[in-house]
């Protein structure tokens, strides 16, 4: 990328900034000295010379500048030009250094990566299940994770209306290393279609026939007619028992364990909206974000999460 | 020399003082107005659609400049969280810029596509929803309004004058574009795009 950075000025204009910027120091230089006056001994009537400014016959000497301040100035024009001759500010001319933010910046990255890769290599050796037992990798991907995925799944893990709780036993996708590192290296995108077209009756029949699968409240006989429409649309994915599938990320339907059940909700509500709506789950691919090194100390920590419960 | 002359002469003292002060500028602004690196879009770059382009107004109304920046700096550490600094040349369309100089929430300057758009709505409904110890104030009325889309045109036009290289039939569809869409859905299509123009920017 630093291709990005590295245009440097056509000819004119790094002519014109290097112009501006000696002149206006030379300027500064002449405007200091020309207005020196080191002499200040009185007249021969013994009179200071005054600017002839007068205010209530209170006079204002013209004395010269005091010697330090005048050094001051001396002193910052000489770091000016010290500055110019070693960092780049005169154009195209990079300096005696050679800095630039983004060789800086290189530099930091190179010796950060230096410090952190072999640690982040030594613990992609090992396998999750083992990774999930140690305590300081756990440290360390504990981080990882509040930075990068405590925003959705929450900072204890527990998730919210729509995104995963990572503590339970269920999962949509299967909860093997494997399984959790393909979900956190490519994403997933989970899709349930609206089924709108079954009508209303159909659909209070299949909520109630769905509440039936965990033993919640339900009406039997509604349930009982919902039965073969959940065995013709929706056992393809949730498996005619309603147990789910991992493969697809159908999740199961048997466990009592709500995704989409918003705080306060009646959980037939929510399923009837689900069914009229459809749902439409979104992980982002986090390969790309934090690197592979990385993603598999979080799915250690996810994994590690699974242990504790 | 002559102070007296250029203290008793307002308007000498005037032009002056706006030659000194212009140096600087002279020097350090006026040069970049004709650097390929700062005047030429980056590969790929498109001027926001209808939809982005009203989000972005809506980014600006609510005032989200006012605690995000959109300015990933050169430095590891913002690097690392936020991905790839920022480059003059992914910017070259937006006017006016939304670096924003204060961070209270974190940078958005590449957003897009980090948060699916469901989390963007749920946070922007309530962010206490999601992130339980987050201070952004929720914004549930971008759920209720919607965008007639009747200056959107307008806007396009305002911005090609100013070198965005919207084309006639993107003016001519951008109310229909937009009519009946509900603000959220353009503040998130807005979120979802920024920083995604350069490839393996994290």
């Amino acid at each position: 990328m630093s291709n990005l950075w590295g245009d440097s000025l056509s000819g004119f204009w790094s002519a014109w900034i290097i112009i501006i910027t000696l002149g206006t120091i030379a300027l500064s230089v002449w405007i200091l000295l020309a207005n020196r006056r080191t002499d200040k001994t009185p007249d021969a009537d013994g009179n200071v010379e005054t600017t002839g400014h007068a205010a209530d016959g209170i006079e204002e000497y013209d004395n010269p500048l005091p010697k330090w301040w005048f050094q001051l100035f001396v002193i910052t024009v000489i770091f000016a030009l010290v500055y110019l001759v070693l960092y780049p500010g005169l154009g195209n001319y990079a300096g005696i250094f050679g800095w630039s933010q983004e060789g800086q910046w290189e530099e930091e990255v190179a010796q950060a990566e230096e410090r952190f890769t072999p640690i982040f290599a030594q613990y992609q050796e090992v396998p999750i299940p083992e990774l999930a037992e140690d305590p300081e990798a756990m440290q360390v991907a504990e981080r990882i994770y509040q930075n990068n995925c405590a925003v959705c799944h929450g900072s204890n893990a527990q998730g919210g209306y729509g995104f995963p709780n990572l503590t339970d036993d269920d999962w949509l996708y299967g909860g093997e290393p494997e399984n959790i590192l393909t979900t956190l290296n490519n994403g997933r995108n989970g899709l349930m279609p609206s089924w709108q077209q079954l009508g209303q009756e159909n659909i209070e029949n299949l909520t109630q026939y769905v509440l039936s699968l965990s033993n919640e409240e339900h009406d039997e006989a509604q349930a009982e007619q919902g039965e073969s429409t959940f065995m013709a649309v929706c056992a393809a994915c949730h498996g005619p028992s309603g147990t789910g599938n991992t493969a697809l990320g159908a999740p199961n339907l048997t466990d009592n364990t709500w995704l989409y059940l918003a705080p306060g909700q009646e959980v037939g509500d929510s399923i009837r909206q689900t069914l009229r709506n459809g749902r439409n789950g979104h992980m982002p691919a986090q390969a790309a974000y934090i690197g592979e090194e990385r993603v598999h100390l979080v799915a250690a920590y996810v994994y590690s999460l699974r242990l504790a419960d | 020399m002559k102070h007296e002359i250029v203290e008793k002469n307002v308007g000498l003292l005037a032009v002056l003082i706006l030659v000194v002060i212009s140096f600087g500028g002279l020097a350090e602004v006026v040069p970049l107005f004709f650097q390929k690196q700062t005047t030429e879009p980056v590969e790929g770059l498109e001027p926001l659609s209808a939809l982005e382009l009203e989000g972005r107004d809506i980014y600006r109304r609510e005032g989200c400049v006012g605690c995000h920046s959109q300015m990933v700096r050169p430095f590891r550490a913002e690097t690392e969280r936020y991905g790839h600094y920022n480059v003059a040349g992914e910017q070259v369309y937006e006017h006016n810029f939304l670096w924003g100089s204060k961070r209270t929430g974190p940078d958005l300057a590449r957003v897009g596509g980090r948060y699916s758009d469901d989390w963007h709505r749920a946070h922007l409904y309530n962010p206490r929803d999601v992130v339980p110890e987050s201070v952004m104030p929720a914004y549930p009325w971008l759920f209720e309004n919607t965008l007639d889309g009747d200056a959107t045109p307008q806007k396009m036009r305002t911005l090609r004058q100013l070198g965005v290289p919207y084309t006639d039939e993107d003016i001519a569809n951008a109310t229909d574009d937009v009519r009946g869409t509900q603000e959220i859905t353009a503040l998130v299509a807005y979120l979802q795009q920024l920083g995604t123009v350069l490839e393996g920017t994290r």
